[in-house]
């Protein structure tokens, strides 16, 4: 898996609209690598365009490619091992909406609710507003889908419905209210997209998710045990509750993350466990990081293609994603249509 | 998104990041990309500037890929957005997008030296992007005005090093400019201001312009009153706000025209019926981006537009 995810990484890295050839990478790599660590900045005198162009577009794109793919990856299986529901998913049941309701409030209205915000803070109240919303979304549908024995996928999926429908209303009201140059960053930030990622954020969202995926691995065994329920769990010694509340935080860390910085991407949080669980069992040890690695790998794949496509414009990364995954999540909904 | 320099680890790891665009979607101007060794223009355009003069030159405005053409500068020019239509050869350059929805790679790969365009390109990140690949980034202010049309002929000039042929034209503009307004401002004083009504019909729902919109500067600038008052930008239109703005004429494109299938079937939507203007079937319609572009055809657009509204209203 993470041999994949390398492959991916390298196979996206000399891809672009920008021809790098690809044997130069690595020095090119060492070069920007270089006059970072000597403090010059990408934007040295000596540096090639070539090196500009990979140093201060392409490689933070990679990176948040990365850290996006990952964290939905990891908040997907998160969630599925949570509700013990291969359905669940942060796009599906609204979380990644709900995120992006409260960015794109932040967005449109921050100027009016808060003017004095100040621009030094960057991103940071942008990604706590995207976190908040998630966390909301996600404990609003776990409270109305719990009963005494577990969740209840009908009602998930219905709230999941129901706060979709609601955050894209509210969206829908924001972009009426904004100006035409918010709404023309709204709709390209609602289908997802990696443009324009810089090293700030890139750098954040990597930290975020590593230290999300080493806190889900402890999750692992509590999570492996609420799979045979959560009588059964309780009675193994589990906590259950403050397993299942570290993991809704978690998840929704992420995913509100991700969100601010990169709008909505769909369906790898959905698809990405799903095959893990496939080719390697239910094993949450194994699921956890191997589905934020297969997600990553997605990611950087599908960002290449959109990079690549119709260059030297740009396709939306989420119309991509959605592309693949929709499919494959018709054909899994067929597999469980029992259960629903 | 904080939109700075990879400066060093501190910068983020206080949260301290400089400016803040967040994901693509903080709309803020282009500001001056503080970066030793990236020779940067992200400030509008104010003519005081060494001469650009451009060897592969992209740009990102209907209006200045106008400009090049009539300069006969088209040599230069290796990409251009999609808003650049006219004249038709234009249309045949490559093209990097949509002028707000840009991608910086894809404008890198045509390897250009210059970018021009004017304020409303974006986002505001991909074109510090460019910047900072050492690409001269040169943008006019776009505030629908006369003005906005001169300094991009001179930003062009520039762009292209023909200032004394830009000058030239600026001047020829500026004589037909003048003739213009002169007309406009005699019948505006002879009380004959007609309320009138842009709609702006590309797909879906029609949309009818507010403040702050080329199209709002537009009709002042013909001679017109905006019948819509009190809000920015552009809303859907509809029944009972129209009988209550009571337009009397009705001012559109032609593209818009051909989109809902002639005028025949644009007067068909009921929200227009109850206008004054339908007794008349009073229109002007203009070719979009001569209309609502502020480039060279400026002049020709208000005369038409004026002279439109002077037919309407006898």
């Amino acid at each position: 898996m993470a041999l994949l995810v390398l492959a991916a990484f390298v196979f996206a890295a000399g891809q672009g609209a920008f021809a790098i050839d690809a044997a130069r990478l690595p020095g090119i790599t060492w070069n920007a690598w270089l006059h970072w660590w000597q403090g010059t900045g990408a934007a040295s005198p000596g540096a090639s365009t070539e090196q500009l162009v990979f140093a201060t577009i392409r490689l933070p794109r990679l990176i948040m490619g990365l850290a996006a793919g990952a964290g939905l990856g990891l908040a997907g299986a998160l969630m599925q091992g949570l509700f013990r529901n291969p359905l669940a998913d942060p796009g599906l049941i609204g979380v990644s909406s709900g995120a992006a309701l409260a960015a794109a409030a932040l967005i449109v209205m921050g100027a009016l609710w808060f003017p004095s915000l100040p621009r030094s803070l960057g991103s940071w109240p942008l990604m706590l507003t995207a976190f908040a919303g998630g966390l909301v979304t996600t404990f609003l549908i776990y409270g109305l889908s719990q009963t005494g024995g577990g969740t209840r996928i009908g009602v998930m999926l219905l709230a999941g419905v129901a706060i979709n429908a609601l955050a894209m209303a509210g969206l829908g009201l924001l972009s009426f209210l904004s100006t035409d140059e918010q709404l023309r960053n709204l709709q390209l930030w609602l289908m997802g997209s990696l443009g324009s990622t810089r090293w700030p954020v890139a750098i954040t969202a990597c930290v975020v998710v590593a230290v999300a995926m080493a806190m889900a691995q402890r999750l692992a065994q509590p999570l492996n045990a609420i799979a045979l329920g959560e009588a059964q769990a309780s009675l193994m010694g589990v906590g259950v509750e403050r397993t299942k509340r570290l993991a809704v935080v978690l998840a929704a860390l992420v995913v509100g993350c991700i969100t601010a910085g990169c709008g909505m991407i769909g369906f790898i949080g959905l698809v990405a466990p799903h095959w893990v669980r496939m080719l390697a069992g239910p094993d949450h040890r194994v699921v956890l990081p191997a589905s934020a690695l297969l997600g990553a790998a997605m990611v950087v794949f599908a960002d290449a293609f959109a990079r690549t496509v119709v260059a030297p414009a740009e396709l939306p990364l989420g119309v991509l994603t959605a592309l693949v995954g929709v499919p494959l999540f018709l054909a899994m909904l067929r597999q469980f249509r029992r259960l629903l | 998104m904080p939109s700075l320099n990879r400066r060093d680890c501190l910068a983020w790891a206080g949260g301290a990041a400089a400016a803040a665009l967040a994901g693509p979607l903080w709309a803020q101007p282009a500001r001056p990309v503080a970066d030793a060794g990236a020779k940067s223009v992200m400030q509008p355009f104010v003519g005081v500037q060494p001469p650009l003069a451009a060897k592969r030159l992209i740009s990102l405005s209907g209006a200045l890929t106008e400009i090049i053409y009539l300069l006969d500068a088209e040599p230069l020019l290796v990409g251009s957005d999609t808003t650049s239509n006219y004249p038709e050869a234009a249309d045949k350059t490559p093209k990097v997008g949509y002028v707000r929805q840009l991608a910086a790679e894809g404008v890198l790969s045509l390897k250009p030296d210059t970018v021009i365009g004017t304020t409303e390109a974006g986002p505001p990140v991909v074109l510090q992007q460019i910047a900072q690949a050492g690409v001269t980034v040169a943008l006019v202010q776009s505030d629908h005005s006369w003005d906005e049309v001169l300094r991009k002929i001179r930003l062009v000039g520039q762009a292209t090093g023909k200032q004394a042929q830009a000058e030239q034209l600026a001047q020829r503009l500026q004589t037909q400019w003048d003739e213009t307004q002169a007309k406009v401002r005699a019948s505006v004083a002879a009380g004959r201001a007609p309320r009138a009504l842009f709609v702006l019909a590309h797909s879906g729902t029609p949309q009818v312009a507010g403040q702050a919109t080329a199209a709002d500067a537009l009709l002042r600038l013909g001679g017109a009153t905006n019948v819509m008052q009190g809000f920015n930008g552009y809303r859907p239109l509809t029944a009972e706000a129209m009988a209550q703005a009571a337009p009397q004429v009705i001012v559109t494109t032609t593209q818009g025209l051909e989109a809902v299938g002639g005028a025949e079937k644009f007067w068909a939507r009921p929200e227009l019926a109850l206008t004054p203007a339908f007794k008349n079937k009073s229109m002007v319609a203009l070719e979009a981006s001569q209309l609502l572009g502020y480039g060279p055809r400026l002049p020709q657009a208000i005369q038409a537009l004026h002279q439109g509204l002077l037919a309407i209203q006898p």
